[in-house]
């Protein structure tokens, strides 16, 4: 008897923003790193009615550890781009280091879900058995690359390019 | 078991064409990462939160009041504690608060339509608000959305996370609106309120129950969906 999802709608920002949403740590915290970046549609046009949630271990890959919330949630704006406070994340469960993505929109009837991984963390990527489970010419979706002050991790809801999106 | 939740790509709800993901998902094995989730508990939930009818200024919001309440459980029927509940609606003139909504309906200025609360041991909620109104959305000529109230839930684990809507009990709209009907028929009643006596209080509100259901536990969050 599971509750149907139903989309946000235009009009999410009004119940789900938080100011302090993106901030999984305060911008001056020890390791503190950006993860941004912006949400495309099908043509290629961007989505300022969007929101992206995050949830992740803490450095040594543990979660519910004091003083780290572990859950970071940005809407986008009107250029289509979101941005997440965090710290990288450690291993978990022998998987390489990652973040786990919920994205809801306006035109979204649940939301989807993808994860976030390091491009410079090649050998435990390599060995990563999610990553191994997806077509290689797609595994570069899931990348989040070092950009500045932290790493850009764009998503593609269709098209070209299509991000890897999972189901459990 | 077939799914409750909607098809992403619903042609006749006119925005998921171009934002429905096209690919087939790809299946992804349980670990810490899913089987964990947000614990926020009452961090985000301030004072008179759960009463959207106050402005907190001596104001008061224009319309129906009511009381939506319910209870939330995991798909083995435990309640779902001290979990965060959060709501968002439009106005009793169907007009929401963003720059966005450009409905010729008038604005509400003690009303902003956001509610939060936190369930109980019991896994209950309770909303006092005003019955939302019905409101045009330009997805096809005459196009009307049934009233609601949005509501996102999360769970104890990741997996468990859900953003619904609540709909009224018979409400003319539904027969036309694409969004409810993109629900599979046979769940589509598990997203409408049923009117409540018992929680309506006498010569000040109705009541409305609305009970909700997240899929899996988390213990074992991968048997349901």
């Amino acid at each position: 008897m599971t509750t149907p999802s139903q989309t946000v709608g235009p009009y999410l920002s009004i119940g789900l923003s938080w100011d302090e949403g993106p901030f999984v740590v305060p911008a001056d915290a020890s390791g503190a790193v950006w993860l941004r970046g912006e949400i495309r549609d099908g043509n290629g046009d961007l989505v300022p009615d969007a929101l992206v949630e995050t949830w992740q271990a803490d450095p040594d890959g543990r979660f519910h550890t004091h003083g780290f919330r572990g859950f970071g949630r940005c809407g986008t704006d009107d250029e289509g781009k979101w941005a997440i406070c965090t710290r990288k994340p450690g291993p978990v469960d022998g998987q390489a280091p990652h973040i786990a993505v919920s994205v809801f929109a306006r035109g979204l009837l649940d939301r989807v879900i993808t994860r976030v991984y390091f491009a410079d963390e090649a050998p435990a990527n390599a060995a990563d058995k999610v990553l191994e489970s997806i077509p290689e010419a797609r595994r570069h979706t899931l990348l989040a690359a070092p950009d500045g002050d932290g790493y850009r991790f764009d998503i593609r809801l269709q098209g070209d390019d299509e991000t890897v999106f999972f189901t459990f | 078991m077939t799914s409750p939740h909607p098809p992403l790509l619903s042609p006749g709800y006119k925005s998921t064409v171009l934002r429905a993901p096209l690919q087939a998902p790809i299946l992804l094995p349980g670990s810490l990462s899913e089987l964990t989730g947000p614990a926020l508990g009452e961090g985000p939930v301030a004072s008179g939160d759960a009463d959207l009818t106050l402005d907190g200024k001596g104001g008061e919001a224009q319309g129906q009041r009511i009381i939506v309440h319910g209870q939330v459980r995991d798909a083995a029927g435990r309640p779902v504690r001290d979990q965060l509940v959060e709501v968002w609606q439009a106005n009793a003139a169907g007009r929401y608060l963003h720059k966005w909504d450009r409905h010729d309906a008038p604005l509400d200025p003690h009303f902003t339509g956001v509610g939060r609360a936190l369930t109980d041991d019991e896994g209950r909620y309770r909303f006092v608000t005003v019955k939302p109104g019905a409101y045009p959305w330009g997805n096809h000529p005459n196009a009307w959305r049934p009233a609601h109230i949005h509501f996102s839930l999360f769970g104890r684990a990741f997996t468990q996370r859900l953003v619904t809507q609540m709909y009224f009990p018979d409400d003319p709209l539904f027969a036309f609106d694409p969004i409810y009907h993109s629900v599979p028929e046979f769940a589509r009643d598990r997203l409408v309120a049923g009117f409540d006596l018992g929680a309506t209080i006498d010569s000040w509100a109705l009541g409305f129950r609305f009970d909700i259901v997240l899929s899996g536990d988390s213990a074992t969050p991968w048997e349901t969906k």
